[in-house]
């Protein structure tokens, strides 16, 4: 796809989601893990949502994934509510829309060998295909994440590496022709020398047209891939916008808090020591950052009044009453 | 000199044969030194924290010295590491997370910790109440559950715990990993501010994430499958590194600023070899871009100038 027709059609609409968990013994206190979250997400869009634990990035994608139930709002798919999806259509749904999650030891199971979870897809989805075609494809689909097929299959899980089954993973994802993967924190785990192999593949796919929900704590992978940077906290956005206009004018004093401390190889940390931050989950009228905000103009309004997401230049939304 | 280890080899006791997960291990820390140890998952670098303190049942003891502030520390000896262990040598755990008994209260926790090394919790108690306002916990928490505090609090805890005895060498393996980046920064820079206050003298922090170690760290280690690969000031490692590994190690981090569009960083091609039965000589050598026959060999982990060591039979005192 040229880089000027891309980005053009919306894939996802998110519109003021929900998810409201109920806490307590009996359930009668409520936790909001996702409060009044919407953005778009256009194909062939790398989306890069970052937060700290807490933040409900999760929550999003398993959302989107429909492993967990919207509270309240809609998600849009090509224009269709997939919270109405049905049996038949929601399995459709999936042959489009494909989650890989932090943890690859974790995602299969570690009895059996690992290329199983390509023969689950087979039975659900490829009933029809020959054999032999079916293993060309799984081997296409292992060269395009770039493993060696040989050396791949037919192993236990334990025998492989993380950044290998991740990848494998990733490969499982890609026998679907998929449009749409929910990333979630996936190089986390992996070892500095593979987790770049893995974020360059993730590019490569992009370049071929996939839409990419990037669910990271880590800002300088998130900056690295990404088109579009969500910055959540507590549930709300902070900030979004393009990524280069996040990153190099940060406007949310979380933002630039969270940009200060993250350690880098071409900087030092500045000398200001940041203090521990304080975990309250007391529900808020006003701005869930006030705790802990630093804004010299914080006052009465920030308690009181949630502020709104406001557009402070073209494609960069600030949820701050005093950024203007 | 705080600490000097000599040719320190532990080797893990499998059915399979020995894991040779730590290889003649050189090196020596300066008084109030924080190094950093960095490296790959599986390289050894927590071997070398854990056989400073506590030799598991699976580990084997096959040869080196280790000499802390003078006096020699008998680490194959377990009992007699008793008289060492806390209060000498300490270790901040990894997942310091699980590292309290859930069952007990932490304020009788701590009491039976400090009973058990024959000395007064009472006289010690106000000592461990200043640092724990130093860290930003309240006395409450005495009284609390493990499960009650957040993971942050939890990390906090710990290091007040593990550093309690004024120990000359504290070893911190792996304690920033699971926070949160404000939460890291701050458990980072109290690290230094507890070097700084002298409740240790000197320290060594594990961890496989560099930027971290460039923050905090004195000098910094780097380990490839089991053996030493380079150790210089943190500048030295991060900026001017020598050896191939290091090398492409540093060039793989993607930092704040560069999109892939702009510049595509690469990773290492190939992993690391099984350290059940490692090829011969240097370990990277399979994946080494500049290796050759005499890799055959092990080369020497050499001084190539002021505190900045090296193991690479390519680089050599000239190339400085």
């Amino acid at each position: 796809m040229s880089p000027a027709g891309r980005f053009q059609k919306k894939m996802f609409k998110l519109e003021n989601i929900s998810k409201v968990y109920k806490i307590g013994t009996f359930g009668g206190k409520e936790l909001v893990a996702v409060d009044d979250v919407s953005f778009d997400i256009n194909t062939g869009e790398v989306i890069a949502l970052i937060g700290e634990s807490g933040s409900g990035k999760t929550t999003i994608g398993k959302m989107i994934l429909r492993l967990i139930d919207i509270s309240s709002g809609k998600i849009l798919f090509n224009g269709k509510d997939i919270s109405k999806n049905k049996s038949r259509e929601l399995k459709e749904y999936y042959r489009n829309v494909q989650g890989v999650f932090q943890d690859p030891f974790s995602s299969i199971n570690p009895i059996f060998k690992a290329d199983r979870i390509f023969e689950t897809i087979k039975v659900e989805f490829y009933k029809d295909v020959p054999p032999f075609e079916w293993n060309n494809k799984i081997n296409e689909a292992l060269l395009r994440v770039g493993l060696n097929p040989e050396h791949i299959l037919d192993k236990y899980p334990h025998q492989l590496s993380g950044g290998q089954l991740q990848r494998f993973l990733i490969a499982r994802a890609l026998l679907l022709d998929i449009d749409f993967l929910v990333a979630d924190e996936i190089i986390s785990m992996l070892d500095a020398s593979t987790r770049i192999d893995v974020l360059n593949l993730l590019a490569d796919l992009r370049e071929a047209g996939l839409s990419i929900l990037f669910i990271t704590h880590d800002l300088s992978l998130g900056y690295y891939i990404s088109d579009k940077t969500v910055i959540l906290y507590k549930g709300r956005i902070a900030e979004i916008g393009k990524t280069e206009k996040v990153f190099n004018n940060p406007l949310h004093p979380y933002t630039r808090m969270l940009l200060e401390s993250v350690p880098q190889i071409n900087k030092r940390w500045d000398q200001k020591l940041v203090s521990f931050k304080k975990t309250t989950i007391e529900p808020s009228n006003g701005c869930v950052y006030y705790d802990r905000c630093t804004h010299p103009k914080k006052n009465e309004q920030c308690l009181d009044r949630k502020p709104g997401l406001l557009e402070i230049e073209k494609d960069h939304f600030v949820n701050c009453w005093h950024i203007k | 000199m705080s600490l000097s280890v000599e040719n320190l080899t532990v080797y893990y006791q499998t059915l399979q044969g020995p894991v040779r997960a730590l290889e003649n291990a050189c090196f020596s820390l300066a008084d109030g030194e924080i190094m950093g140890l960095a490296g790959e998952s599986g390289c050894g670098k927590t071997t070398l924290g854990l056989s400073l303190i506590y030799l598991s049942e699976r580990m084997r003891y096959i040869q080196g010295k280790v000499v802390l502030s003078g006096t020699d520390i008998p680490i194959w000896d377990h009992t007699k590491m008793d008289t060492y262990r806390y209060k000498y040598i300490s270790i901040i755990p990894q997942y310091a997370m699980s590292a309290m008994n859930p069952t007990r209260k932490i304020g009788k926790m701590v009491h039976d910790l400090i009973s058990a090394r024959c000395i007064d919790f009472e006289k010690i108690k106000p000592e461990f109440l200043r640092r724990l306002g130093l860290v930003k916990l309240s006395e409450d928490i005495l009284s609390m559950y493990p499960i009650e505090l957040s993971g942050g609090m939890k990390q906090r805890m710990v290091m007040v715990i593990s550093s309690l005895l004024n120990p000359e060498l504290l070893i911190a393996d792996e304690i920033t990993s699971a926070l949160d980046v404000s939460t890291q920064k701050a458990v980072a820079e109290m690290l230094v501010e507890f070097r700084n206050r002298k409740f240790l003298n000197s320290m060594i922090v594990i961890t496989h994430d560099i930027s971290v170690l460039y923050q905090i760290a004195d000098s910094i280690l780097v380990m490839y499958a089991g053996q030493l690969s380079e150790k210089g000031p943190k500048e030295e490692i991060i900026e001017n590194p020598l050896h191939p590994y290091t090398k492409l190690l540093i060039s793989s981090l993607p930092k704040i600023g560069m999109k892939i569009n702009e510049k595509r960083l690469s990773g290492i091609p190939g992993k690391p070899p099984l350290l059940l039965n490692p090829p011969e000589g240097c370990r990277f050598r399979d994946r080494c871009p500049v290796g050759f026959e005499k890799c055959k060999e092990v080369p020497p982990f050499i001084r190539i100038k002021d505190n900045h060591y090296v193991a690479c039979w390519k680089v050599s005192k000239k190339d400085v």
